[in-house]
């Protein structure tokens, strides 16, 4: 190899050393533990409980049984079909509320809309444990307890304030004069926003739906206090309470719950990967 | 008459004109109130009512049945004398300061090879994303398989490599414990402080990096002078958020520990969760929960201020 050849060579492996092989055990770190509950899931008891097989593959054959036993033990489906409702009915709801309320705050003046500004960036940081015991007193009060109902209820109230601050963002970055010059043309304030601002403003509104969606599909607090006949669990409780009895651990199982429990988000984030990124960013940075 | 309509037509024009844009303002008043009605009633009732419901329940000794009666700060000086509140006091510091320290060097670490990433950008950044989407309740259940005393893959692999010769009890010892969980929220959280940091990597104009190679300086001087002052502001933001989650998590602790072993792993959330759901003392759960907020609270502070002031440079 010449010198010249070998000095190319050089600087075009260098990024192998100091990009690619350090961000290795990252990617080994974020992705093992996800690897390794769906190969729990695919393998039979036999190998599961011997202590002498390699845990890291399945050698005796893959099994569908735990997610067999899923299906005809436990109420899976059911927990499954509930996320998918309060999920669903919760992201419509508070899709919908924070448009009309991001909207105000991006485009008009009016007096406290400082002030709303901020609780609505304040009531963003409340975390849930703050309120959880609280909120179950209102949940009884409202009749609500033991029912999708009290989710679909309350999910919104860590969702709006999300979204809304998302949607005053994107909200900002489109001109006003569009605006302007539809309303000069006899449009209200309504249609203006239906049918001027949303259009462009779509990219961020699929960001608040899927943000709402994934944050409501894999709350767990308010699912665990507020929700307690075994059939009316959403995945994340169903998964977690049910399956686990005593001191006899499902773990086939488990792992079969986690990985369909997981599986929709999964899909969601594949074909929606940036705006997940952008919404991410977006929180922190705008 | 010729005067007379001369001075008259255009105060009327103009009278007309500011009388169109009162009622114009005045119209987006109403729809501006209307329009964020919703969202306010929703966030009155549900998380102000609340609020204000759990600071009464701190000041009574509420329980599961019966509505209690003002006691004044009794629940707060039975706390601070409880060795079980003072032990979760104490795992929340340790636990949050362990966390944010951790997630903060390998999340800026993390942004800065991600950053330099060329090939196969969106499939590593989709990577080292996902524990961060997918639900917590479910992951943690696999880092628990994967510290289950008898069959734990971590043991395993230790012992195969003649590290260890005998199983390391991690979750049933209180010290290792409070490092599993930590681990486990470090996992998940690291996609958040990286994938943010990178942002605030790409706003950095490429002129100061050429500027600064120019005059000499290397990667080194380069990255405390350059990339850490500018990326302060964005990863002063992550902090404060990551501050509040991590102090106020519930969902790994709870199923990797429930608190446990002997109470070393409680944090606020879950200490709360026992003395006020499990325990049925509403008033007391209360309590421990608004420790919490007093933090929340200078969270914002500080944030609201670090919003104001880029403002101001904008």
């Amino acid at each position: 190899m010449s010198r010249r050849s070998r000095a190319l060579w050089a600087r075009d492996m260098r990024p192998l050393f100091t990009v690619y092989l350090p961000v290795l055990p990252y990617v080994l770190f974020a992705l093992f533990p996800l690897y390794f509950m769906v190969v729990t899931s695919l393998k039979s008891n036999a190998e599961l409980y011997d202590v002498n097989a390699v845990p890291f593959w399945i050698s005796r054959g893959i099994t569908s049984d735990h997610y067999a036993l899923l299906s005809t033990d436990t109420p899976f489906w059911s927990w499954f079909g509930n996320s998918l409702i309060v999920s669903v009915a919760s992201t419509v709801i508070s899709v919908v509320l924070s448009v009309l309320a991001a909207y105000p705050l991006a485009r008009l003046r009016f007096a406290g809309s400082a002030s709303f500004g901020i609780a609505i960036f304040i009531t963003y940081l409340v975390p849930p444990s703050l309120l959880f015991l609280p909120l179950t007193t209102v949940v009884n009060w409202l009749g609500l307890s033991d029912t999708l109902w009290s989710l679909i209820v309350i999910y919104p109230t860590f969702l709006v304030p999300f979204c809304t601050w998302l949607l005053m963002g994107y909200f900002r970055t489109v001109p006003k004069e569009i605006e302007e010059c539809a309303m000069l043309d006899g449009c209200s304030r309504l249609q203006s926003m239906l049918f001027i601002l949303l259009p462009a403003a779509v990219p961020g509104v699929i960001c608040a739906a899927l943000f709402a969606f994934t944050l409501s599909w894999n709350e767990f607090l308010y699912s665990l206090v507020f929700v307690s006949p075994a059939e009316l669990k959403t995945m994340t409780v169903g998964v977690f309470s049910e399956l686990i009895r005593g001191d006899i651990y499902y773990w086939g199982a488990l792992m079969a719950g986690a990985t369909i429990g997981s599986l929709p988000i999964v899909v969601a984030y594949v074909f929606f990967l940036d705006y997940y990124v952008s919404g991410l960013t977006s929180g922190a940075i705008k | 008459m010729v005067t007379y309509l001369d001075v008259d037509r255009p105060v009327a024009g103009a009278s007309r004109v500011a009388r169109r844009r009162l009622g114009f303002l005045a119209r987006d008043r109403h729809v501006a109130y209307a329009f964020i009605a919703p969202a306010f009633f929703l966030l009155a009732v549900l998380v102000a009512y609340p609020f204000v419901l759990s600071v009464w329940f701190s000041l009574s000794d509420a329980r599961v049945g019966s509505a209690g009666r003002y006691i004044g700060l009794g629940n707060f000086s039975h706390l601070l004398t409880s060795s079980i509140f003072l032990q979760t006091l104490q795992n929340s510091i340790v636990f949050t300061t362990a966390a944010i320290v951790a997630k903060t060097v390998l999340g800026i670490g993390l942004a800065l090879l991600l950053f330099r990433v060329v090939y196969f950008k969106r499939l590593i950044r989709g990577a080292v994303l996902l524990p961060f989407i997918v639900p917590t309740a479910l992951s943690a259940l696999v880092w628990w398989w994967m510290f289950e005393p008898l069959y734990s893959v971590v043991n395993w692999t230790l012992k195969s490599l003649h590290i260890i010769n005998h199983d390391i009890p991690w979750l049933p010892d209180p010290y290792l414990a409070m490092f599993t969980v930590i681990l486990v929220n470090v996992w998940r959280g690291l996609p958040f402080f990286a994938i943010t940091l990178l942002a605030g990597l790409m706003a950095i104009p490429r002129e100061l990096y050429e500027a600064a190679e120019s005059d000499g300086a290397g990667p080194v001087a380069r990255f405390w002078h350059i990339t850490l002052p500018l990326l302060t502001p964005v990863l002063a933001v992550v902090i404060l958020f990551s501050t509040i989650f991590t102090l106020s998590d519930f969902n790994i602790v709870y199923v990797l520990t429930r608190g446990g072993p002997m109470n070393m792993t409680h944090l606020f959330a879950t200490y709360s969760f026992a003395l006020g759901l499990q325990g049925g003392q509403i008033g007391q759960g209360a309590a421990v929960s608004l420790f919490l907020f007093p933090i929340l609270l200078a969270v914002v502070f500080v944030q609201l201020r670090l919003v104001r002031k880029a403002a101001l440079y904008e």
